[in-house]
């Protein structure tokens, strides 16, 4: 594989950049496979990446019905950080922050990494005491957590309404220093790179139509390119889950929802940090380019259309205007929407399931971006070992039948309330 | 924009309405033995259709009925509402 550096681009500035090589191939799908892995995003990629790289497993295909970095990984917000309560969540997604650290020098890719800091508003004084205990349980956990108060937070957002006339008064907030974001299809294209450089088949525009089970065990895969045999499936699909599942006579427990994400014109520098309202569900954050990305609810009814409507988008942006009165004179450049799996204790599931070979990856809820490198590095362990690592093995599926949920935000089984 | 038929005051802007989830999950009848499997069906499993798809909705800044929708999943297409008690 070409190296990507400072040379090689000057090298092939000098033939007009026409020489490079293809960053992975486009091959036809072989008869057999050790491992498939269904689903292109940035979870597929990154468990095969990691299958090949940490488990030696590199005879893998990947079965993308669309392209790569078509479905959710092109379509988030990009925000990257750990700073959750429960030791499930925490511990797992820090050792995710800890692969983001290094990804761009270990993927020869530049994923854009940038620790510019995460920070959660608090507009009452119950709220900053939730804060502090989340705070607290982060550093516990070895995860950087600042409590911030009024007068801090006017020198690092000085746009943000601190004025009396404040419908929802700032009185402190929790910062995640090494939160930040990434460039979302840098992230998907340098797994891909590399996973093709190891010996992985991209296979794109091949739709899974029905999966080989014999005596309760995985014997292959059947798709729109032919049969593949195999004895390991991954399944990666989030937001196209329970389609697959329900062709293994499954139902899980989650729900589709459609996400929307919106950004501005871009503008000079306005916003140093990603910043998250506390009175409502609205975080923004400010890209290369200057424009404003932002998110907030979901739009609150079941569906596959990766694509919502206008109300959803005005009551997110009002929050917004709450919080940086100013964003109201900005122009919406564009908007889009995603699907979810939302799961119903608001954490997904990377685990075995009760068909031998079968491996489940999904429930990714609004964070699935963020999880990439330590989804797709648990979930390879989970596949290559026949169990789950240490990091995931609270992301069962049978929690729902024991009981032991992992619910961040303890808001019950209404999905679409989020 | 979805635009819903309530039942009762007709047909009305989203914004009037919220959402009440998948309307074919069933409580177990009470009294009767009732199985773990059973209830992980009622409370967590979804069928979560790519397509038609019952569904409870709210007209909670209306008349404040609940009533059912059958609504594509796929194209946000509304084919019919009906009361809470009858069929779809």
């Amino acid at each position: 594989m070409q190296k990507y550096s400072i040379l090689s681009l000057i090298k092939n500035a000098f033939s007009n950049h026409q020489n490079w090589e293809v960053a992975w191939k486009d091959p036809e799908p072989k008869k057999e496979y050790d491992v498939v892995i269904v689903g292109g995003g940035g979870h597929g990629l990154a468990t095969a990446y990691y299958l090949a790289k940490e488990h030696k497993i590199t005879n893998i295909a990947i079965l993308e019905k669309g392209w790569i970095g078509g479905g959710n990984v092109g379509r988030n917000t990009t925000i990257l950080r750990s700073n959750y309560m429960w030791d499930a969540n925490g511990l797992f997604y820090e050792y995710g922050m800890k692969l983001w650290e290094n990804l761009s020098q270990e993927l020869n890719y530049n994923v854009m990494y940038s620790p510019r800091g995460i920070i959660n508003l608090a507009h009452s004084d119950a709220q900053l005491n939730v804060y502090a205990r989340r705070g607290n349980s982060m550093r516990l956990n070895g995860i950087d957590a600042l409590m911030l108060g009024r007068e801090e937070l006017k020198k690092k957002i000085p746009f943000a309404d601190f004025s009396a006339s404040a419908r929802f008064p700032i009185f402190g907030g929790l910062m995640q220093p090494r939160g930040g974001t990434a460039r979302h299809d840098a992230v998907a294209w340098g797994y891909a790179r590399q996973a093709d450089s190891m010996g992985v088949d991209i296979i794109q525009h091949c739709e899974v139509t029905g999966f080989d089970v014999q005596n309760g065990k995985i014997e292959g895969v059947q798709t729109s390119r032919g049969n593949i045999k195999t004895k390991k499936i991954g399944l990666c699909v989030a937001g196209s889950t329970s389609l697959l599942a329900e062709k293994l006579n499954m139902k899980l427990p989650i729900e589709a929802h459609v996400l929307q994400a919106c950004v501005s014109e871009p503008v000079k520098p306005f916003l140093d940090h990603v910043v998250t309202f506390g009175a409502g569900h609205f975080y923004c954050s400010q890209s290369d380019k200057g424009e404003m990305v932002m998110g907030g609810d979901l739009d609150g009814y079941n569906s596959y259309a990766q694509r919502g409507n206008l109300p959803t988008i005005q009551h997110v942006l009002s929050e917004g205007v709450a919080m940086f009165p100013n964003l109201s004179r900005l122009k919406m450049l564009r908007t889009w929407g995603g699907i979810m799996d939302m799961s119903m204790d608001g954490s997904p599931v990377i685990d075995k399931s009760h068909i031998e070979g079968l491996y489940l990856n999904f429930g990714w809820c609004y964070g699935g971006f963020k999880a990439t490198p330590v989804s797709g590095w648990t979930f390879a362990h989970t596949i290559a070992q026949d169990r789950p690592h240490k990091l995931n093995e609270k992301f069962t599926l049978n929690r729902f039948n024991t009981g032991h949920l992992i619910d961040e935000k303890g808001v019950g089984t209404k999905t679409w309330i989020g | 924009m979805l635009e819903i038929k309530c039942p009762y005051c007709g047909k009305r802007s989203q914004n009037e309405f919220s959402y009440g989830g998948d309307a074919s999950v069933k409580r177990p009848e009470l009294g009767k033995e009732i199985s773990d499997k059973d209830w992980d069906d009622f409370i967590y499993n979804r069928k979560n259709p790519r397509g038609k798809h019952s569904e409870f909705w709210h007209h909670i800044a209306g008349c404040r009925q609940w009533f059912k929708v059958l609504r594509s999943t796929a194209t946000h297409e509304i084919f019919k509402t009906a009361k809470i008690d009858e069929e779809l």
